[in-house]
């Protein structure tokens, strides 16, 4: 059964849509952005905006850079030029660790599920602010075993949530590809972030979880968290994204809500023209065009 | 026969042939041990010794200042040139010669090389050499010095360089930080001596045999350890502290095997001038001969099939898998042309320098050294870094004191990884 | 062969002060190595910083032994600054190498003929234990533990030694139980995913370096107090492989495995030593000669390393769910 939701562009976007155009309400506002490697430029940006508390995607075909403007973004890599704010906080140069207490919270490709400590110690580990992390309050236990009780219920009831409190003494080692994909989602919220930037959340997710997972995802909005995703596969992106980002070859090709983005002649081009073999579903055989009021088709 | 028993005989077969090994150089050497020093007074004393000839005639009246565990005593060399001094405890005693008491126009033929260690943690004797020669000091100027430490640094980077191949290449192919290669030059140095200087063979049949065996020892380690510890995938800094024990082990063997004192590969020694600097006829061969095998090793990276395999391998192992190559049939030749050098390199450095057990431990700092300073795992890289890390050796000698000659070299690997990881000639790839 | 007699040293090593210094050494390591992953092969020269700081503060300085203590202490957290800033950030077999030449530098420049007007040189320093000794309060006299018998200040060197392990097990405890601790087992596993949750891992690393550069120094410590001198040969590569050996059979990231590790250890060492002799006194043994049998432990030490990081990486009391070599 589909149903129709009507997506009104203007409210996310200032003026015309295209690749860095400006956004109503930016979280996120990059500059500039450059990373060569030797000869190669593996990320050129000029200008990015991206809108808060909604879902954004960014594609593009295998590098396109996503995951090389992923890591200069979050400090775990650092640009030849370019500069970025979040918050309105300048984070050029800002090292890993201290982009991530600013609010902004990464995921990674290859999941880095703790596999040497426990479900739920990887869920503490995910909270900030806990005043036994530092060395010697560590060594009296009353200044922090109140604020551990604080944290051990918030990780407790995100487990609840994404199913994995059966697992919760487990060592992450033991748990399926799936699982840990999860885990690391849920830790990532321990610290309630402003931004949640998600490198390829499904990859490697057996299809029977890939729901469970977008759903999730759709939940985060719902707490007026920003989320940011890096995806190949395009029916995900469809289903769950407000905002789409089109990379290709290290530059923005397009932007804008997932239908239109979808018929975009650039899109095809980076796509086709890159030999990548996604399957971009219904572009070429959706008819809807003109209109302001675009519309966005979900299926349940 | 089922497989899993003839997996199970054929494994401790091969245990038991490791075993046998090592029972043999027990009992091959160890029963000429045991025989008392001739000379001393009380065969349990513990002995500090010398001889000080010049032009093969003894000198009397030199003075030797040995300061050690609570010692700090002079002796004077007798009518036949020897000295001694008998003292109470075992440890590590430094000994100084005293340069104004030599004769005149006679000097150290190495003039840094005033103060030598005298180690008797583990024997009863320990005997100390100060080679002498012509005495240089007085005439010779700064310049002169310069290319002297020059000289003696291209030797010893040469000599490094042959035994630093090897450890590049078993890095390039395996990834293995190889923290025995150390052991397996002294096993070069051991068994020419026991070779040449004991059973009198003649040096180039001792020499040899040497390289064979040293060869061999390459080829049993890959089959008896590497192998099967790759084969159980057992990770790469399991592996660098399971050689890390290997090293332990060995040098113990050589103990056991050869005794702890210093052994005096050749004493005929020919002296020959060029310009300002004095050398030996030994010298001169050892850089001939390193030259040669460099060039050797170079021609068989570049132009063999084999050789090119391994640098394949170096490169990528999975990918040389890939396009036909037998990765630890590559992987097998890589360790017996890494026992062969490394066995020359420790006959050269044997005959030139001393050989006592510590050898190793002593070279292999130098040698990583050398490595990381040329590039983990480019063959050329680890030449070019040995030839620096000579020179640094050699011309540390003259602006910090004698004693912290080992220490120049060590820090500066310690900057070379700290600075640039990836070394002079190698590849930036992520060291952190 | 007088096995009894041969039993009993081996079990007086096991708590021996020689057994209490590899035990503070290897509880250190585990804090390097155990629970934060790093491959420090340079505890021999903690160990050393440790005891020289304390030798130079009372010779040089004529500190008071508490002040005294407190500068090795100092000195052991000044090395580990110095050491750690520019190494943490490498890959580790790297880090391996540099601390192993780190260490053996600390060795030349403490046997070097130029400083030895204040470390001794290869004589090294003697004469700062009086006030140490002078603050025993065991009555003089011979006491009776079973098949030995110690003297008080023998006594009094084991309550000193054993006392601060059970202080420092304790301590150590505390602190893998806490939150920092948490820190530093995800550090051990993967540095980027710990970043990605907004803590300094670098920080961490250099903490916990000096956290275990300060268990050996006081190790150190404890040895040269015993002998009442300091010597720069003790210091050497075989003293680290020997705290490696200790640390990977009791079990690394454990707090009873460097103590169970040391005692075993050093125990069996002693004994295997015990036989060798009185079979070699037989005559059963004919290649070997009584020298030789001193030096069977290190190659017991260099086999253990082997045997144990092959067969058995977890040690004794380890557990393998929790073990990371990083490679």
């Amino acid at each position: 059964m589909a149903s129709e939701v009507a997506v009104d562009v203007s409210k996310i976007a200032v003026g015309a849509v295209g690749p860095g155009c400006k956004k109503v309400d930016p979280i996120l506002i990059a500059d500039g952005v450059k990373r060569q490697f030797g000869g190669l430029t593996a990320v050129d940006v000029e200008h990015l905006e991206i809108p808060r508390g909604l879902i954004t995607a960014l594609i593009g075909p295998n590098g396109a850079g996503k995951t090389t403007f992923f890591n200069l973004l979050t400090g775990f890599d650092k640009p030849n030029q370019g500069k970025w704010s979040f918050e309105g906080k300048d984070l050029a140069g800002v090292s890993s660790y201290k982009v991530a207490r600013l609010g902004m919270i990464r995921t990674f490709q290859l999941t880095k599920a703790l596999s040497l400590l426990t479900v739920i110690e990887n869920m503490r580990l995910g909270a900030q602010k806990q005043p036994g992390e530092n060395f010697f309050t560590s060594l009296i236990r009353p200044l922090w075993i109140k604020r551990e009780r604080e944290i051990t219920e918030t990780a407790d009831s995100l487990l609840k949530r994404f199913k994995l409190d059966a697992k919760r003494e487990d060592y992450a080692a033991g748990l399926s590809g799936g699982q840990r994909k999860l885990l690391e989602m849920a830790r990532a919220l321990m610290s309630s972030p402003k931004l949640v930037m998600l490198d390829e959340p499904m990859a490697g997710v057996n299809p029977a979880l890939t729901q469970s997972l977008l759903d999730h995802i759709k939940e985060l909005k719902d707490t007026g968290t920003t989320v940011l995703f890096v995806e190949h596969d395009m029916h995900m992106v469809r289903h769950i994204s407000d905002w789409v980002i089109v990379m290709a070859e290290g530059k923005v090709v397009a932007e804008g809500p997932p239908a239109l983005v979808m018929k975009d002649q650039a899109v095809i081009d980076a796509y086709l023209g890159a030999h990548h073999d996604t399957d971009l579903g219904s572009v070429g055989v959706s008819t809807d065009t003109t209109t302001l009021k675009l519309t966005a088709q979900e299926t349940d | 026969m089922s497989y899993l028993l003839r997996a199970q005989i054929s494994r401790y077969g091969r245990i038991a042939a490791v075993l046998a090994v090592f029972v043999a150089i027990f009992m091959g050497p160890a029963a000429n041990a045991a025989t008392p020093d001739p000379g001393a007074p009380n065969g349990s004393a513990l002995l500090i010794k010398g001889t000080v000839k010049n032009e093969k005639k003894p000198v009397e009246g030199v003075e030797f200042h040995v300061t050690g565990n609570g010692v700090d005593e002079k002796v004077l060399s007798g009518a036949d040139g020897k000295w001694v001094l008998e003292v109470a405890n075992k440890g590590i005693y430094k000994v100084e010669i005293n340069l104004k008491t030599l004769p005149k126009g006679v000097g150290l033929r190495d003039a840094t090389a005033n103060i030598r260690e005298a180690n008797l943690t583990i024997t009863n004797t320990a005997a100390v050499l100060f080679p002498l020669g012509k005495d240089t000091r007085v005439v010779q100027p700064l310049g002169d010095q310069v290319l002297v430490r020059l000289f003696a640094g291209l030797n010893l980077g040469l000599l490094l360089a042959i035994a630093a191949i090897g450890i590049s290449l078993i890095f390039g192919t395996t990834g293995l930080n190889n923290f025995a290669h150390g052991e397996m030059v002294t096993f070069g140095a051991m068994f020419t001596w026991l070779f040449h200087a004991e059973l009198k063979m003649p040096l180039l049949i001792a020499a040899a045999l040497t390289i064979i065996l040293s060869a061999g020892f390459g080829w049993l380690q890959d089959a008896a350890l590497w192998k099967q510890l790759r084969r159980r995938r057992l990770g790469l800094n399991q592996m660098m502290i399971v050689s890390i024990g290997l090293s332990i082990v060995l040098r113990q063997v050589y103990i056991l095997a050869f005794d702890g004192d210093t052994k005096v590969l050749s004493s005929e020694y020919q002296t020959v001038n060029i310009g300002p600097i004095t050398t030996t006829t030994s010298s001169i061969w050892s850089m001939v001969i390193s030259v040669l095998t460099l060039g050797f090793v170079a021609w068989f990276l570049t132009r063999t099939r084999i050789g090119k395999a391994a640098r394949a391998v170096s490169d990528n192992s999975s990918l040389a898998a890939a396009t036909g190559i037998n990765v630890e049939r590559i992987i097998r030749i890589v360790w017996v042309m890494a026992g062969a050098l490394t066995g020359l390199a420790g006959i050269l450095y044997g005959l030139q320098f001393q050989a006592n057990y510590l050898l190793g431990a002593q070279i292999l700092l130098l040698l990583f050294a050398s490595v990381t300073l040329g590039g983990l795992g480019t063959a050329l890289g680890a030449t070019v870094g040995a030839i620096i890390i000579g020179f640094v050796v050699e011309l540390s000698a003259l602006i910090i004191p004698i004693d912290l000659k080992y220490a120049a070299s060590l820090i500066i690997l310690i900057v070379v990884l700290l600075v640039r990881p990836q070394g002079v000639l190698g590849k930036k790839q992520r060291i952190g | 062969m007088d096995f009894l007699n041969i039993l009993t040293l081996a079990l007086g090593e096991m708590i021996s002060p020689t057994t209490i210094t590899f035990v503070l050494c290897a509880i250190g390591l585990s804090v390097h190595f155990g629970f934060t992953g790093l491959l420090n092969f340079g505890q021999a020269a903690f160990a050393a910083v440790g005891a020289y700081g304390m030798a130079i503060g009372i010779i040089t300085f004529h500190l008071p032994l508490l002040l005294a203590v407190l500068m090795g202490l100092v000195a052991s957290a000044l090395f580990a600054l110095v050491l750690g800033i520019p190494t943490l950030r490498l890959r580790a077999d790297y880090l391996a190498i540099v601390t192993i030449a780190t260490s053996e530098v600390f060795r030349y420049f403490m046997t070097t003929i130029g400083f030895a007007s204040v470390t001794g040189g290869s004589n090294g320093l003697s004469q700062f234990g009086k006030e140490f000794w002078a603050m025993n309060p065991i009555p003089e006299g011979d006491y009776n533990l079973g098949f030995v018998s110690y003297r008080s200040d023998q006594l009094y060197v084991l309550a000193v030694g054993w006392g601060t392990i059970i202080l420092g097990a304790l301590v150590l405890r505390l602190l893998m139980r806490s939150p920092w601790g948490r820190v530093l087992k995800g550090i051990r596993e993967d540095e980027d995913a710990v970043r990605s949750l907004g803590k300094n891992v670098f920080a961490y690393k250099l903490q916990a370096l000096m956290v275990g550069g300060m268990f050996a120094s006081i190790g150190g410590m404890i040895f040269v107090l015993n002998l009442s001198n300091v010597q720069p040969q003790t210091w050497t590569t075989n003293f680290t492989f020997t705290i490696w050996s200790v640390l990977l059979l009791g079990g690394a990231a454990t707090i009873l495995g460097p103590i169970a590790g040391g005692m075993i250890f050093l125990g069996l060492i002693s004994l295997t030593q015990g036989i060798m002799g009185g079979l070699v006194e037989m005559g059963w043994l004919p290649f070997l000669t009584q020298p030789d049998v001193a030096q069977i432990r290190f190659i017991l030490i260099g086999l253990s390393l082997m045997l144990l990081v092959i067969f058995r990486p977890q040690g004794l009391f380890g557990n393998k769910k929790e073990l990371q070599f990083n490679g």
